[in-house]
């Protein structure tokens, strides 16, 4: 349970008022993160977009190499991931009730999604029939997945985190922020990727 | 209430003295860090300078080739700007903010740790390139094609990783003093108490974090097309090399800002106490601050008006309009000036030599933002005398007035006055002579970024001033090192509050305890430090003539 508690610096204690008010400073330390990475996505999406504007001839998988199609994998893989972010929420929840095991099983379960989603991006990447160095095309395709499945991968590290530290014990319905860091940026990542989804998949 | 009394002070933990400093998260200890690393990347990069100088002074090849040639300027650049400008101020702010605001730390001091320590690496990084045949050679902003798979050597992609650790390092560091303004202020300090120092270091640390991230992505996309295959600057397979220089730009403009506001913010913390006076309009100069930081996110085609692929109206109508905040600010200065008790100590000299020279680096860019006058000056040396006017007589202006203004607080001890006045003149006249004739030889039609010159261009006279300017400035370092070692030996101690100054780190001891502040003054206006020295002068006064100034306070 300590372990959660943060360490009362000499000034915390005697005056009530310092960064009491409003949101904790983990979670604005989190939330400025992840303005930063919208910036991030920005600059990779602003690549994609104007590679595309200025493209002649079809957008889209080089000569010789199949479609994108939304199925088998792209579309499983997308509801897959949008599930992890109910149930990273239901963990939330879980914990802001004080339910210790149901956050267990809410941030196992997430985590089962994320590496899931990871999986069958990779099998997708085997089955695409073109690399990145295949012309523009491929290179956006590439880096804009490959940096967001690195996000995902990152999430899952946090996520393995949560789980172990879950198991000990040492959340409360007092002491979870690590929980609710986490779940922005998980939720961070589930948003880009509905804005990488539909830009390659819908925005022919 | 009189003071607010604050736990006893946290017992400090020994440790060896190299141990204690390797792994400290004190942030007056990091701040340290910061300003004796970005010093030392100052002189590698100033000595570069010396040698493209030198090369330049009469026409033909005497030290350097081309390709030597292209690899000092680029060093000398991001040298300076990423590894010095940038940190130092950084580092200024990473001792003075917390302090400013009556705060313990940083929000986050292990993190401030890491994005220090992040910056050596990068930084040698960049420069290990000599060591692997031949650093980067595409200038500061890594135009491509020039930097692209045809530049062969591993010296470009070190130059990328070196900047992706040295942004990130950054961005980290935005994060920690935005979350420190927001949540770490001491009780009575609202945001509109706080110091101007502090002010423009939220709007520097809003802009780092939203324009480096762009960066980054650029950066990690040049690397993709080196090293994997990658076309995104690719013409052949469908790319576009002008998406670099937007991308760049889109950093590269909030980032000139970056380099500036902070060294603002110096100039207006040192002006008023040196004046005796207070900042004259301070919430004009709040909300022009906040009216660049915005600007400065539409203005970064004006670096591209020769591509032909901008839309010139807008980006010259934006740039002028920065004109307009950057203008309100000099007005605030030198109204803060006007019939004010001024004492020329060093740090003040220094603060006016910001002002002037970078009113010059103002005017100069206002002429830059019109699309006629820009054509015939792109990639002249009359921008080359611009962007020095701005970086050097601003930016590095501002730092040394930190230098010589904090400097009793970090140590307790003043540095010499005479050598201080010694190396500010030798800089101010070493500066202009070096860069002034710049802009003539820029009219004149001289590019930059070349490392010969013909003999009948008649260039050579404003060159040879320029190569005695830069040696004047080399020379003015001189008395500084000596000022500082000697002060460090035997300097004259001056106990907590040497030049009266206003704001919160005055209240503190010199150098501060571990923890800042055993006890903190009440915070009733934008001057606590000022109230208390001057709260007997307000006895005598009726209620009524008290209420205006307390207005607000409750």
């Amino acid at each position: 349970m300590s372990a959660e508690a943060r360490p009362v610096t000499a000034h915390a204690s005697a005056e009530g008022s310092r960064a009491q008010v409003g949101m904790p400073t983990p979670l604005l330390g989190m939330l400025l993160f992840i303005a930063s990475e919208v910036m991030f996505f920005g600059g990779l999406f602003a690549a994609y977009f104007n590679s595309r504007a200025a493209h002649v001839g079809e957008w889209g998988p080089p000569r010789g190499a199949p479609e994108l199609e939304i199925l088998p994998i792209a579309l499983p893989i997308t509801i897959i991931l949008l599930s992890s972010s109910f149930t990273m929420q239901f963990a939330v929840w879980a914990i802001r009730r004080g339910d210790q095991s149901a956050l267990k099983r809410w941030i196992g379960l997430t985590l089962v999604l994320g590496v899931a989603f990871l999986l069958g991006q990779l099998y997708d990447y085997s089955q695409l029939g073109f690399g990145i160095s295949d012309g523009i095309f491929g290179t956006t395709f590439y880096t804009l997945t490959g940096f967001h499945g690195a996000h995902v991968f990152g999430g899952t590290v946090g996520l393995t985190i949560l789980l172990a530290r879950s198991l000990q014990g040492q959340f409360s319905a007092r002491n979870h922020i690590a929980v609710e860091a986490i779940s922005m940026y998980w939720h961070f990542v589930d948003v880009v990727w509905i804005a990488l989804f539909t830009t390659l998949y819908f925005l022919r | 209430m009189a003071t607010t009394t604050l736990a006893p002070r946290a017992e400090t933990y020994r440790r060896s003295w190299i141990l204690e400093w390797l792994t400290t998260v004190d942030h007056k200890k990091i701040g340290v860090m910061y300003i004796v690393n970005s010093f030392f990347f100052f002189f590698a990069a100033g000595i570069l300078a010396l040698v493209m100088r030198s090369e330049l002074a009469v026409p033909g090849l005497q030290f350097l080739d081309e390709r030597t040639y292209n690899q000092a300027f680029t060093m000398h650049g991001t040298i300076m700007i990423f590894l010095f400008v940038v940190p130092v101020l950084a580092g200024f702010a990473n001792y003075i903010v917390p302090l400013q605001l009556g705060a313990p730390d940083m929000a986050f001091p292990r993190i401030n740790a890491l994005s220090f320590w992040l910056l050596p690496v990068g930084g040698l990084l960049i420069l290990s390139g000599y060591l692997f045949g031949g650093a980067a050679a595409e200038g500061w902003t890594g135009y491509t094609p020039l930097s692209s798979a045809y530049a062969p050597g591993v010296g470009t992609d070190l130059w990328l990783i070196g900047l992706i650790l040295v942004g990130t390092a950054s961005i980290l560091g935005s994060i920690n003093f935005i979350a420190t303004i927001f949540k770490m202020r001491a009780p009575g300090m609202t945001l509109f108490r706080m110091p101007i120092f502090v002010w423009t270091m939220l709007v520097t640390m809003t802009l780092i974090l939203l324009a480096t991230p762009v960066l980054t992505a650029g950066l990690i996309a040049l690397f993709i097309d080196r090293n994997y295959g990658g076309s995104f600057f690719e013409p052949a397979a469908g790319g576009n090399p002008i998406l670099w220089q937007h991308i760049f730009w889109f950093f590269g403009h909030p980032e000139v800002y970056i380099v500036i506001l902070p060294a603002m913010g110096v100039v207006s913390e040192v002006l008023p106490v040196f004046s005796r006076k207070p900042l004259f309009g301070y919430r004009a100069f709040v909300f022009a601050t906040i009216a660049i930081g915005l600007l400065s996110f539409s203005v970064w085609a004006h670096h591209m008006f020769t591509t032909g692929v901008v839309f010139l109206p807008f980006f010259s109508f934006m740039t002028a309009l920065i004109a307009v905040p950057t203008g309100v600010k000099m007005f605030n200065w030198v109204a803060t000036l006007f019939r004010g008790s001024i004492s020329l100590t060093t740090p003040m000299l220094f603060a006016l030599g910001f002002v002037s020279m970078f009113l010059i680096g103002g005017i100069s860019g206002v002429m830059l933002a019109e699309p006629p006058i820009d054509f015939h000056l792109q990639d002249t040396y009359f921008i080359v005398a611009h962007l020095h006017y701005v970086f050097f007589g601003g930016s590095v202006m501002g730092v040394f007035a930190a230098t010589y203004y904090w400097f009793p607080k970090m140590s307790g001890r003043r540095l010499n006055e005479g050598l201080g006045k010694i190396h500010f003149w030798l800089m101010f006249i070493g500066f202009n002579l070096a860069f002034f004739p710049m802009h003539m030889l820029g009219i004149q039609g001289m590019p930059r970024r070349i490392a010969d010159y013909s003999p009948d261009a008649g260039w050579t006279l404003l060159n040879i001033i320029s190569t005695v300017g830069a040696f004047m400035i080399a020379i003015s370092i001189l008395p500084l090192l000596v000022n500082v070692v000697a002060t460090f030996i035997n300097g004259e101690r001056v106990g907590d509050d040497p030049w009266e100054g206003n704001t919160l780190e005055w209240a503190t001891s010199s150098p501060p305890p571990p923890y800042n502040f055993d006890k903190l003054p009440p915070i009733r206006s934008e001057r606590p430090v000022f109230d208390i020295r001057h709260k007997h002068d307000r006895e005598h006064l009726t209620d009524e003539a008290r209420l205006p100034a307390e207005a607000g306070e409750s």
